[in-house]
């Protein structure tokens, strides 16, 4: 005897119960927090261990201390550029992504060969095409806007954003059992309301975890911008140490942004390897 | 029998080459309810899919009430407005609430006043004694339970006809009367209804009438006690000695 077909995979236990949700992204968070403080430790326990290896004196501290200002400066627009990448990417990739699987094929073709040709381009790449096409200057009402290099940058950064965000949301919407857009057909609802009402809310748990791994790869990504001359914590690290001209200095230095960027982005992977352990038992 | 409310008159259809349906004539009226039964893979889900244009058919006429399924120009929201389907895996949606799942549909797809169809839907879920289940999940209710809403749910769009797809195949067998019980209780105030069921024991006690596929066709049809007492056809007698 052969079974009924499609809804047949269908499992009952994928329901949420939005409370409980709520608790586990609370345990996930306190998780996250914990990780804030492991972090710092092991940052701690990094540049001690680079200093004294090193030798260092009070002086070195002292330098680390006098150019912190700018270093943060730069820190910033690095986290600023992937707050930038990361919004407009989320949106342009949860189009991109229910464009590739769309029932119309004018527009699923050109969504799945959108993603793939920049999902396998390497970031820097994409990066170089998007500062150097993209235009110095806009006029808008007449008026002449110079689109900083930092921005131009972001845009770059955006685009692979956008087409690993689109796979992720592939995944997701395909994962869910076929009997759930069946009943949504069987009631009316058009593809569209379908995918907005029934399929996308469904999604957002299992794309929360990928999500924010994309996150944390676009931010180790973006001292990819100090090669085209943004002004970000990478380029500002090296103008102090040129400043300096002093080659001790480069090894603690080097080590000092290091422990930003993990200190930023690493309660994030341990929040969303929470979020994906709790996701994977209920 | 007067104007069928649901007619199929010679429909075909193939997936990938396969011959699944191979001619099938069904007409139901108003108020009528039958059964059809017959082995796995005979096409009688795809049979219930096609009165509700799940599935486009390749060849052959549909109608259903003045709604021409078969026709290029079908308007969806009017037909599902006029028949609702009951799946064997329930496929309630499991992010919203018994009480959402039950009212979204005649909310969003109808456009139905907000406050009344919420009204509509708390009696309905009264009806499958499952009131005091209105927020709970899904995910939280057994099957039993599960597919009472799922009925609900078609119930609130107020259909014409219904359309069940064995759904109490995938029950435990304790919860399988629980869910008949409310079918007949449909089925009596006058609901037209194609029931594709294995429960030989409520065909016989509902059903109007009887179809036998096989094969892709409808083999034979007619009232429970004749078809269950003299089948005519060879293949319905060897069906019936299996399940019987
Ligand atoms: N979407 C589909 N694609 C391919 N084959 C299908 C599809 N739906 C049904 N079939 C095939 O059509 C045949 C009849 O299916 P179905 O109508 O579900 O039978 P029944 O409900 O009587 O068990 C089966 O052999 C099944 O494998
Ligand atoms: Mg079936």
């Amino acid at each position: 005897m052969t079974r009924d077909r499609g809804p047949s995979k269908f499992s009952p236990e994928v329901g949420i119960d939005l409370a409980g949700a709520r608790k586990r992204v609370g345990t996930a968070l306190n998780a996250g927090l914990a990780g804030v403080l492991l972090s710092i430790l092991v940052v701690c326990v990094l540049v001690l261990a680079v200093a004294i290896l090193h030798g260092t004196d009070a002086t070195v501290l002292a330098k680390l201390a006098k150019w912190t200002p700018f270093l943060a400066q730069g820190f910033l627009l690095n986290v600023v550029m992937s707050l930038i990448a990361i919004s407009a990417g989320t949106l342009g990739g949860i189009f991109l992504g229910m464009g590739q699987i769309a029932p119309f094929g004018w527009i699923s073709w050109p969504s799945k060969v959108l993603t793939q040709i920049f999902r396998n381009a390497p970031w820097l790449v994409l990066l170089f095409y998007c500062i150097f096409l993209l235009p110095y200057q806009v006029r808008i009402a007449g008026q002449t806007f110079v689109v900083a290099n930092w921005l131009r940058a972001s845009i770059g950064l955006t685009i692979p954003v956008i087409a690993n965000f689109s796979e992720i949301v592939r995944g997701a919407m395909q994962s869910i059992p076929s009997g759930q857009w069946e009943a949504a057909r069987s009631l009316g609802y058009t593809w569209r309301q379908s995918v907005h009402q029934v399929i996308l809310p469904q999604c957002i748990k299992r794309m929360l975890p990928p999500w924010m791994n994309l996150y944390a790869v676009l931010l180790m990504a973006t001292p990819l911008a100090s090669i085209v001359g943004t002004q970000e914590a990478l380029t500002n690290l090296r103008t102090a140490l040129q400043a300096e001209a002093d080659g001790r200095l480069l090894l603690p230095f080097y080590a000092y942004l290091l422990s930003w960027f993990f200190i930023y982005s690493y309660p994030i992977a341990r929040f969303s390897m929470r979020l994906e352990k709790r996701f994977a038992i209920h | 029998m007067s104007d069928p409310f649901i007619k199929l008159h010679d429909v075909y259809k193939s997936f990938h080459d396969t011959p699944v349906l191979r001619g099938v004539s069904v007409d139901i009226a108003k108020g009528e309810v039958i059964c059809i039964i017959g082995p796995s893979g005979s096409g009688k889900s795809t049979i219930l899919r096609c009165i509700n244009a799940l599935t486009p058919v390749d060849q052959g006429f549909i109608q259903v009430g003045s709604i021409q399924v078969t026709s290029k120009n079908l308007d969806m929201v009017a037909l599902c407005h006029c028949v609702g389907m009951v799946f064997q895996q329930y496929n309630l949606f499991p992010h919203r609430t018994v009480l959402q799942n039950v009212s979204m549909a005649p909310i969003q797809v109808l456009k139905q006043n907000k406050a009344e169809v919420t009204e509509r839907a708390r009696a309905l879920l009264d009806k499958v004694k499952l009131g005091h289940r209105a927020n709970a999940y899904p995910g939280e209710l057994s099957g039993g339970q599960q597919q009472r809403v799922a009925i609900a749910r078609a119930l609130c769009m107020q259909p014409q006809a219904i359309l069940f797809d064995e759904v109490t195949a995938a029950l435990d067998p304790e919860m399988v009367g629980e869910v008949l019980t409310v079918i007949k209780q449909i089925a009596n105030e006058g609901m037209t209804c194609v029931v594709v069921t294995h429960e030989m024991g409520f065909a016989r006690e509902v059903a109007d009438r009887i179809y036998f596929t096989d094969g892709g066709l409808i083999v034979e049809s007619g009232p429970p006690d004749e078809f269950f007492a003299n089948p005519a056809d060879e293949r319905t007698r060897s069906f019936l000695s299996k399940v019987l």
